[in-house]
């Protein structure tokens, strides 16, 4: 049963076939099979997911309407907080904290009965490519333990490929949806900026993040999306409009006379030869489906690394400077002696990781009085000729597209000393954040040389998250038919035996 | 080890002041600035917190609409253009009592800039108008409060431990910034408290804060720099803070003045840094030097979107403005009939505003001023602080006068009840009844007392009814001694003279 869609398991729930009480517990008997191997899980909160599961049942058996992922059990990253529940954003800094809040996305999945099993293990603070930075220890891909799950949400979208949770929640500032998504063969959407509120999802850059949908269809995707975005008061920067209409896009499965652009700038060198073929075929595909495919050029992408490694860390200079030891969190060398600015110091110092503390030193270098302009001032100038080139395409064509990730999954530390290296992964999905548009990965394949899943990136401007949904549905009904099944059909079962 | 100090006038023959005057206001919004916590003053520490004004991590700032609209009715006010696209902007510092360890500001975009304030100083030609030139009107969130336990100074240096309270932290303030005001010359001291006492009339008027100096709703950073007269070359400013009251404002620039000379005198440099201002002793102390001072990386925030004030609303707001305090004044000079003076007295005295509520309370104007200048200001001066603030209210006034008018008081009676109220005692209903200073104005016991005061002084009533009037006056005394100087002595004077035949 764990192997179902979440809409056939809500549809199960639904008709009685199944209480949530029991799916959930067939997760959570899943997890701590599993979970030992992949560790896709900081916290597992068996006691208030089975809750949380019965309370649907009872709203069920009293003839509630139920909503459409009612009693369907979900992975939330660390990032997003949950009341009660421990929350460290894979830092140490944070240990041992447990909200006293309620994110917007966790109010309107437990208002939507959804089922909310534990915390996702993540690269601290999301700053990474590999879940290899989370001050817990890495996640690994089921797809190949040897191998990183993506990052930084890698918690999230192995949770789903190794059948622990058949829906995620992740969260976006570069790819860190996206790339986990395509290595692990899944699908994640980073929404139009302001979609879906960043209320209680700690912040790493501000006017990056966006915290999105994970699942293993394009269908559960779209209903997932539809519960957790919206209009919020309490962020100031979510879009005051409904929700796109994604689930009916995602059950179009047509895509005729779409025209679909191809991003010059994303491919050729740097990508395996592997994502590539992948890539060319769905190209194909689309084509097949009767798309119009129309070569596009976005000549300033190649800012956008360098563009967003200033933007972000300066923002994340100033997120981070809350955890000071004061109110929340770790707190070292208090001895009553010591100096609150002391203290301060050597908690920062113990708390967080190399990689966030590069990331806060390069942000306020680049804040800093007198590199202001040089700095942060042209990578905002950089941004808009990013959103220039996307309306520049956006009027040629209705969507974009490209490989996800330069590469598929990399062995376990194998770039975990070469930053620049790790930051290339997310060359092509970096643009999105940059101008606040909206991206979905699906899986296209296993690459030849080593048999790991491939995954597209579909690209529509703000406020069309439908498009992502219409085009992903058909592009994954096409593959389905073609591969016999879907590609997690493929994935090993993790415990020696048939799943 | 207080700094040399060169006598004022001598300063005023070598030198010319530049003023710079910075206030902070604390709206009195119901909410806080980025969050809808309560805003009350006094409160339990950390009763009136939550996620957002306690920085917890994934909270966001939304912004109150109130306190925007108060601080465009601010910038109005002081004839300052209103931004039509402006955003906030983070400024960046650690300290403990700021919970995200960066304070939501205003930077290169303040919401209103380009403004000015005109002030009246009573001068040796009379009263002169300075214009005080207002740079910006920004919107920000005030720190928390910090205590420090133990130590010897109440800083933190020293300190044992520290106790932090919240309940502040996002409170709304708008910041007003003047632009450098020169050319006050002698008056420079008198021009700073005459601009924050005249901003303070308007910001009550306007009803956007409680504008209480002592309880920090409104805190001035009062700076000043010297030039020697005639070389055009401007100084070095220091910049003082914890003024807390009007006469802070005048004593800390006079005096701020009197040290810089001092050290140019000396061959020595000003240094530019943040002074504290000492209430008791009236002189300044170092704080931080600006030369450690910590860049902020400001950079616009955000998790807020830009401001934009619909010129339309501006207008509408703009339509709202109240009379300004200078027009009132003008009106109520000529309404009360007073002369430059008599006003001037009042404004120095801070009590014009409470004047006209005692006014508008049915009190007489002239009855209302003489209690408010006189008395009222003397008890007030006696303890150090502001009249507004010793514990009478217009109220307690009109009160008062009315119980006068009626003859239930009399003038002696009635500083009693002021000094009743004073103390605490309650109104001044209550504190006639418990002090029982109620005017015996029963014929019957006047009478009575009339009649002993006749017998213990035979000759004196004699010369009355011989028509000797004068004489009345030890018979009166008697009486009054008699009823503990709680009887009407017009009244008394008429019943003897009527019980003496005349």
């Amino acid at each position: 049963m764990i192997t179902q869609n979440a809409s056939e398991m809500a549809a199960a729930v639904a008709a009685g076939e199944i209480t949530s009480e029991a799916l959930t517990q067939a997760h959570l008997s899943r997890i701590a099979e599993v979970d030992e191997k992949v560790h896709a899980f900081l916290h597992v909160d068996a006691e208030g997911a089975l809750a949380q599961a019965r309370a649907v049942d009872v709203a069920r058996a009293k003839g509630e309407k139920l909503s459409p992922l009612a009693g369907v059990p979900l992975a939330l990253k660390d990032v997003m907080v949950q009341k009660g529940v421990p929350t460290t954003c894979g830092s140490k800094i944070l240990e041992g904290w447990r909200p006293p809040y309620d994110a917007t996305v966790v109010t309107k999945l437990k208002n939507a009965g959804v089922v909310i099993l534990g915390k996702t293990n993540m690269d601290e603070f999301a700053m990474g490519s590999s879940t290899e930075n989370s001050a817990y220890g890495p996640t690994h891909n089921p797809w190949d333990l040897t191998r990183i799950p993506g990052g930084s949400g890698g918690g999230s979208s192995a949770s789903l490929a190794a059948f622990e949770a058949p829906l995620a929640i992740g969260t976006d500032t570069g790819g860190s949806i996206r790339q986990p998504a395509a290595v692990t063969g899944t699908v994640g959407v980073k929404p139009t900026y302001g979609g879906v509120s960043r209320y209680g999802l700690v912040a790493f850059s501000s006017s990056l993040d966006q915290a999105g949908p994970c699942a293993r269809t394009v269908l559960d995707a779209a209903l997932l999306h539809e519960i957790i975005g919206g209009h919020d008061i309490y962020d100031s920067t979510s879009i005051d409009a409904p929700v796109p209409p994604v689930v009916t896009a995602a059950k179009m499965r047509n895509v005729k006379g779409l025209r679909i652009g191809v991003v010059r700038e994303l491919g050729g060198e740097g990508y395996q030869a592997g994502v590539l073929q992948r890539f060319n075929e769905s190209v194909e595909v689309l084509r097949g489906l009767g798309a119009e495919i129309i070569e596009v050029s976005c000549p300033h992408f190649e800012y956008a690394l360098p563009a967003y490694y200033l933007i972000a860390p300066s923002e994340c200079s100033s997120n981070l400077a809350r955890f000071d030891a004061m109110r929340f969190g770790l707190r070292v060398g208090d001895d009553r002696a010591r100096s609150a600015e002391e203290v301060m110091n050597l908690t920062r110092e113990a708390g967080f990781g190399p990689e966030v503390k590069r990331r806060i030193i390069l942000g306020t270098y680049a804040l800093s009085s007198g590199y202001y302009d040089a700095y942060y001032g042209s990578a905002q100038k950089v941004r808009t000729l990013i959103i220039n080139d996307f309306n520049a395409a956006f009027a040629q064509v209705d969507v974009l597209i490209s490989p996800t990730s330069p590469t598929t999954a990399f062995k376990i530390g194998e770039k975990a000393d070469d930053p620049l290296a790790m930051y290339l992964n997310d060359i092509a999905t970096i643009p999105v954040n940059l101008a606040g548009n909206c991206a979905m990965s699906i899986p296209c394949g296993l690459a030849p040389e080593d048999g790991l899943p491939v995954g597209l990136q579909i690209i529509a401007p703000a406020m069309a998250d439908d498009r992502l949904y219409r085009v992903g549905g058909a592009l994954e009904a096409a593959f389905n038919e073609a591969w016999g099944g879907p590609l997690m059909n493929k994935a090993p079962s993790l415990t020696g035996g048939v799943r | 080890m207080s700094e040399a100090m060169l006598d004022y006038d001598e300063v005023i023959a070598k030198y010319e002041p530049t003023l710079g005057l910075e206030v902070h206001v604390e709206l009195n919004t119901n909410s806080k600035m980025f969050c809808g916590c309560a805003t009350v003053f006094g409160a339990e520490p950390n009763t009136q917190v939550c996620p957002v004004c306690l920085g917890m991590p994934g909270s966001l700032p939304f912004v109150n609409e109130r306190a925007i609209e108060s601080t465009i009715l601010i910038g109005l006010a002081l004839n300052c253009e209103i931004a039509t696209w402006c955003r906030f902007a983070r400024k960046n510092y650690f300290y403990p009592d700021m919970p995200k360890n960066f304070q939501i500001s205003q930077y290169d975009e303040p919401i209103c800039f380009n403004g000015y304030l005109d002030v009246e100083v009573e001068t040796d030609d009379g009263m002169r108008t300075f214009r005080v030139e207002i740079e910006r009107v920004h919107m920000e969130e005030d720190t928390g409060k910090s205590l420090h336990m133990g130590g010897a100074t109440g800083r933190i240096h020293g300190a044992d431990y520290s106790l932090l309270d919240y309940n502040r932290a996002g409170i709304p303030l708008v910041e007003i910034v003047t632009k450098m005001v020169p050319g006050t010359e002698k008056y420079a001291p008198l021009v700073a408290k005459a601009y924050v006492a005249e901003l303070r009339d308007i910001l009550r008027s306007l009803g956007v804060s409680d504008v209480k100096m002592e309880q920090g709703s409104l805190r001035c950073d009062a700076n000043v720099s010297l030039s020697p007269r005639g070389s055009g070359v401007l100084g070095t400013r220091s910049e003082t803070k914890n003024v807390n009251s009007l006469r802070s404002v005048e004593r800390a620039i006079r005096s701020e003045m009197q040290r810089h000379a001092a050290r140019l005198d000396d061959g020595l440099k000003v240094v530019q840094e943040t002074r504290h201002f000492h209430e008791d002793s009236g002189i300044t102390t170092s704080g931080r030097s600006k030369e450690t001072a910590e860049d902020y990386r400001y950079f616009p925030e955000p998790d807020l979107v830009p401001i934009a004030p619909d010129p339309a609303w501006v207008e509408e707001l703009r339509a709202t403005l109240p009379e300004r305090p200078s027009v009132v004044r003008a009106r109520l000079q000529k309404e009360w009939n007073i002369a430059d003076k008599e006003m001037a007295s009042m404004v120095n005295a801070g009590v014009l505003a409470v004047v006209m509520e005692t006014v508008a309370l049915g009190a007489d104007s002239t009855k209302a001023r003489s209690w408010w200048v006189g008395e009222i200001a003397r008890q007030a001066n006696e303890r150090g602080v502001e009249v507004i603030d010793v514990g009478v209210t217009p109220a307690d006034v009109a009160r008062i006068v009315e119980l006068v008018a009626m003859g239930e008081l009399t003038d002696k009676l009635a500083r009693q009840v002021v000094d009743g109220v004073i103390a605490g005692e309650g109104r001044p209903d209550d504190v006639v009844a418990t002090r029982g200073l109620k005017v015996v104005s029963d014929d019957g016991a006047l009478l009575l007392a009339i009649a002993t005061a006749i017998a213990s002084d035979a000759a004196a009533a004699e010369k009355v009814r011989g028509g000797n009037l004068n004489a009345a006056g030890a018979l009166i005394g008697l009486v009054m001694k008699a009823t503990q100087g709680q009887a009407d002595a017009a009244k008394v004077r008429e019943l003897l003279l009527k019980e003496l035949g005349q």
